[in-house]
This record gives structure tokens, sequence and C-alpha cells, in this order.
């Protein structure tokens, strides 16, 4: 994104191609009328569905009444957010929501990298070509496909593992609805659907790695480890930053695809996050304002933890995002 | 990609922990597609008498399908995400691509306003209610349209395609103006075909998406008639009664355990992504880097 902003001031600085010296503005804006026109479908896009809705975040700062709609509904300052700071669930939420970004991270974060660095290292094409075509399948499957793969197997009354646990005469399993197993299930199926994808982006990072600093290494004598540690790790660590700071500003979601499909009131101690609990409480029981008071929290945390992890980031000499 | 001259036996055996370890990983991601689809074509008497799991059954039955595309909602639900992928995914190309081209044209005036005000919908939203709230107001719910428009452009396909259009020779289009092209025109006979590959790759994200869809269709929708396949796939999933989430008579569906019509159902989900998945494959790495390495 950097070397293409800069691409674009020196392209500003020059007068627009074929144009004599009267660009004026209306000119100019004459000249992209029709430009203009063709954007306008998907400027009020934007304009609907995206800016109107940080409007109506106003409801967070009020009483939000379906019969008096947005604007018409009672102000009340920052009642809404003192009644959820004060509430016994918020705590819970914020652990739950922030103990699983930080989980996804490690244990699917990590294993993208691992994977792209297992299959840079394999020689063999063929074996090399089904593994990837393999492995990145399952990202295009819904949840809700992965949900039914998961009860196939472990339906209390019916799945592969459950029965077979249940003939070999040990303890009853029920890992759908287990307080302990929820997390790792989460965990185990994003690996199992998106490890594969995660390791495209580094095996392209691999890719662009020049291959004589390899035969340089190769000559000064260094084994597969140093030439691992001396030129692949650093080949793939501004990716690896890059990505490290998208999911940081994600951190506020931990994955609401999956969590709400995974999510049963049995589990709600360890498995409900900020957005399952916005949607109950929004869309299920009607409490707008309420909701909406934690989503725009959400959001607001979100966007300072972007801004902040890119800054860090470009501290540390790496390019940032933007 | 390490060299080495000559491979030592520590090398060989570090070679032999990797391959196996890629092995079992890619068989681990196939066991359970398979698992479900055999589950799904073999009779239940045959499963249980072999424990719960037969690698090639030895007798076929195909009455789950029967079952399902002979019950109203499944056929109904397909019919509906049928519509919702193909349309869906003709709106979302056609104002992807007239938002990304007029911003691939570096002089455009308020370029990098409206680029910026667009980029920041990445990193800010008003969230769940509020878009809720105007998708109410816009009138959407309870017709398909909830299912297309609150999704219609993607912004990171939307850059995509911007960047592709940026890399497109310029001389190309100059020739057609300097021919007396309109900016439409130019759009239309010079810009689209030279960018097939790249409407291939962000049609098959988009079509993907809209097949998968599942959240617009609880959140806007409360007719069942319109539900998305997605849906009921997950009520399929979760429900006791298999034959009253299926709307058919009990009696129709005695002969079959609930599971076996609930992995028919799975696997009716899966195989259009895996139809198009060879397109996928070959499309997809490629659009990605494009948006990776530019965005």
């Amino acid at each position: 994104m950097k070397t293409e902003q800069t691409a674009d001031r020196s392209l500003l600085a020059r007068p627009p191609v074929k144009k004599t010296h009267s660009t004026s503005l209306l000119s100019r804006l004459n000249r992209y009328k029709w430009f203009y026109l063709m954007m306008t479908p998907g400027l009020l896009y934007y304009l609907i569905y995206h800016y109107v809705p940080m409007g109506g975040l106003v409801i967070a700062f009020k009483n939000y009444n379906l019969m008096k709609g947005i604007w018409g509904s009672d102000w009340v300052g920052f009642d809404n957010f003192r009644t959820i700071f004060s509430s016994p669930d918020f705590p819970l939420l914020m652990r739950n929501t922030l103990l699983l970004s930080f989980y996804r991270i490690i244990f699917n974060m990590l294993p993208d990298v691992i994977l792209a660095l297992i299959l840079n290292e394999i020689r063999v094409a063929w074996f090399k070509k089904i593994v990837q075509t393999i492995t990145y399948g399952p990202y295009f499957l819904s949840w809700i496909i992965v949900y039914g793969l998961v009860f196939s197997f472990f339906a209390p009354d019916s799945g592969l593992i459950s029965t077979w646990f249940r003939d070999m005469g040990w303890t009853q399993i029920d890992v759908l609805t287990n307080k302990d197993a929820f997390r790792p299930l989460l965990l185990i199926t994003d690996l199992w659907k998106n490890t594969g994808f995660g390791a495209i982006i580094y095996l392209a990072a691999l890719a662009a790695i020049n291959q004589e600093l390899y035969e340089a290494a190769v000559v000064d004598g260094a084994g597969r480890w140093r030439q691992m540690w001396h030129i692949t790790l650093p080949g793939i660590r501004e990716v690896f930053v890059l990505m490290l700071i998208l999911k940081i500003g994600h951190i506020m979601d931990a994955g609401f695809d999956q969590v709400y499909i995974f999510l049963n009131a049995r589990v709600y101690d360890v498995g409900d996050i900020i957005d399952t609990w916005v949607f109950r409480r929004g869309l299920e029981n009607l409490e707008f304002s309420i909701a909406a008071a934690v989503g725009f929290f959400k959001s607001v945390i979100g966007f300072i933890l972007v801004i902040f992890a890119n800054k860090v980031a470009k501290k540390l000499g790496g390019s940032g995002i933007w | 990609m390490s060299y080495v001259l000559k491979k030592s036996k520590a090398d060989r055996v570090v070679d032999a922990v990797l391959y196996t370890t890629m092995a079992l990983f890619s068989l681990s991601t196939l066991f359970p597609l398979y698992y479900v689809f055999i589950m799904s074509i073999t009779p239940f008497a045959e499963v249980l008498r072999n424990g719960g799991f037969v690698i090639i059954p030895e007798t076929l039955t195909w009455e789950a399908y029967k079952t399902i595309f002979g019950s109203p909602v499944v056929p109904q639900a397909l019919k509906v995400t049928v519509i919702i992928t193909v349309g869906g995914t003709f709106l979302n190309l056609l104002v992807t691509t007239l938002l990304a081209y007029p911003l691939s044209k570096k002089a455009l005036p308020g370029r990098n306003i409206i680029l910026m005000a667009i980029v920041f919908t990445m990193l800010f939203s008003g969230g769940l209610i509020p878009t809720y709230l105007v998708v109410r107001a816009t009138g959407l719910t309870n017709t398909l349209w909830a299912l297309m428009i609150p999704g219609l452009v993607s912004t990171f396909n939307m850059l995509i395609m911007k960047t592709y259009f940026q890399n497109l020779p310029e001389e190309v289009e100059e020739a057609a103006r300097v021919d007396g092209s309109g900016d439409i025109q130019t759009l239309v006979r010079i810009i689209l075909p030279l960018s097939l590959p790249i409407m291939a790759t962000l049609g098959l994200f988009y079509g993907v998406t809209h097949w998968n869809a599942y959240f617009g269709g609880i959140m806007y929708l409360t007719d069942k008639s319109l539900m998305p396949i997605q849906v009921v796939l997950r009520n399929m999933i979760q429900t006791p009664s298999v034959s009253s989430e299926l709307a058919v008579d009990a009696s129709l569906v005695q002969q079959l355990p609930p599971e076996t019509i609930k992995m028919a159902t799975v696997v009716v989900a899966i195989l259009p992504i895996l139809a198009v998945y060879p397109f996928l494959q070959k499309y997809f790495i490629k659009g990605m880097l494009i948006g990776a390495v530019k965005g």
C-alpha cells in the first residue's frame, strides 16, 4: 500500500494525460462525469450500509424505542454503558473473547507458518501439490458444514467417536456441550478448516526469497537449520508481523461466525463472546440500545488496537499496513 | 528451499518425519468428508454391523437423498441459495467493477478521499445492531434482497480489482479514447475482455460466500420459505425430529435413521463447493496474492 501511495502522488503531480492547461476543477469533474456516475451505486452502498449504521450508533446513547425510531428515542447519555460495565456478564464476555483470540493467535496462526515451512522443505513436486490441494479445500466450506462434520463424530448417541467410546466401555463423552472441550473444539476445527489456506501467504513470501542466498549459504557450509534461521525465517518476518497486526485488530471479534454456530447454553461460561452476546440481547431479546452500546465499545477498542499495532509495527522497522 | 550438497542421515530422518506429517494432515482433512459421504449412502444396518464405520460399503442406498429431495423444504432452500448465489454474485461483480474501475484512475478528482472513506469501513463499523436497523429501515427484511444487498461490495475484493485495473496497460485505453470511445464503452469493450481472470476469481470468492451464507438468513428473514440451505442444514443437524424439520410424513423417514438424512444434507451442501473447487484452486491463489501484495 505504501509504494502505491507514493506512486499516486507522483502521478497526481503530473497533469492528467492529454489535457491542456485549462485543468480547472470544473473541467476535470466534467471529464470524469461518467466515472462518477459509474461509482454511484457502490458509493450509495457504502453510505447506506456502512456509514448510516455508524451514525446509528447514537442509539447506544439512547433508550431505543421501536415506535419512536432512532431519532425520536430519548437520550440517556452513558446509562447503557454504565449498565453494561456493572453487569456480571461483562467481565465474563471480555475474558472469553480475549482468551479465545489469544489462543487463536497461538494455536491457529503458528500452524499456518509451520505448514508453510514444512511444505517449503518438500521437494517432491507432486506430493507438495496434492497436500496443498487437499489442505486448503476446507477453507471454502461453511462453518455449518464443519459443525455437521463435528456432529457426525461427536453427537452423543450416534457420533463415530462417541459410540466408539461407549462401546469400549470408557466414559461417556459429550464434546459438544462440555465446558472443558469447547475452546479446544473451536481451535481444532479452526485448524482443520483454515490452516491450509493460511499457509498460502507465507508460501508466497517464501517463494520471493532470493535463491542465491541459499546457494551462498551452502557454499559457506550452512546446514538446513542454519539456512532456515538466517534466510527463511527473516524472509517471512514482514508478512508474519502484518498478519499479527490484522489479528490484533480483530482481537475483539474472536470469530463470531464459528462461535455462534458451535455455541449452546451449556457452554456460555466459556464460549459466550461479545458478538454472540450482542446478537442474543439485541436480536433475540430486542434490547437494541444495550446491544448497540456493547457493539460500539467493541468497535472503538478494535479500531484503537489496529492503529496502535500498526504504529508499533512501523516503529519496529516494518512497513505496517498503511 | 534449503540446498544441501549431500543429504546426511539426520536430513533423511527429518525428511521422513516431514513427509509423514504432511500425509497424516492430508488424511485427517479428507477423512471427515469421506466419512459423511459414506454414512449417507450406506444402509444403517451395515454400519451397525461394522462397528459404526465402513470404508467401502457392500450395498448402497440412496434413500436419504430421495427423502430430502422429496421433501418440500430442501429443494426450496436450494432454489433460494441458487438464486442468491447467481443473482448476488452478478450484482456483486457489477457494482464492484463500476466502483473499482473509476478508482483505478489516479487522476480522478476526489479519488483518495473516496478510497480512504472506503478503507475506513474495514477498520470501524457500526456493528450488528445498527446494521440490522438500517437493513430493516430500507425494507429488505423478509425479502431475498436482504441476502444480497447488505454485502454488495467486499472492500477487500474491490481493492484487488482496482489493483488489477491499475496494472492493465494504459496505451490500450488511450487508443480507444483517441478513437472516440466513451468511458463506459471503453470499460465494456476494452477493459472487461481483458479482465476475465479477475472476474472469474472474484466471482468465485463472492459465489462461495453466497453459497455459504447463513447469518443473513437468521437475522433478516422470518419467512421459512426464504431460508437458504445453510440455515436449513443447521436446523436439520440440531433437530431431534428430522421429519418435522423436513415437513414430511414421519412414516417416510421411519426406515431411515435421522443421522443418515442429516449426513446426506451435509453432502448436498458440500457438493457444489467441490464442483467449483478445481476453478477456485486455479484462480484463488493468484487473486489472494494480488490483493495481499498491493491491497
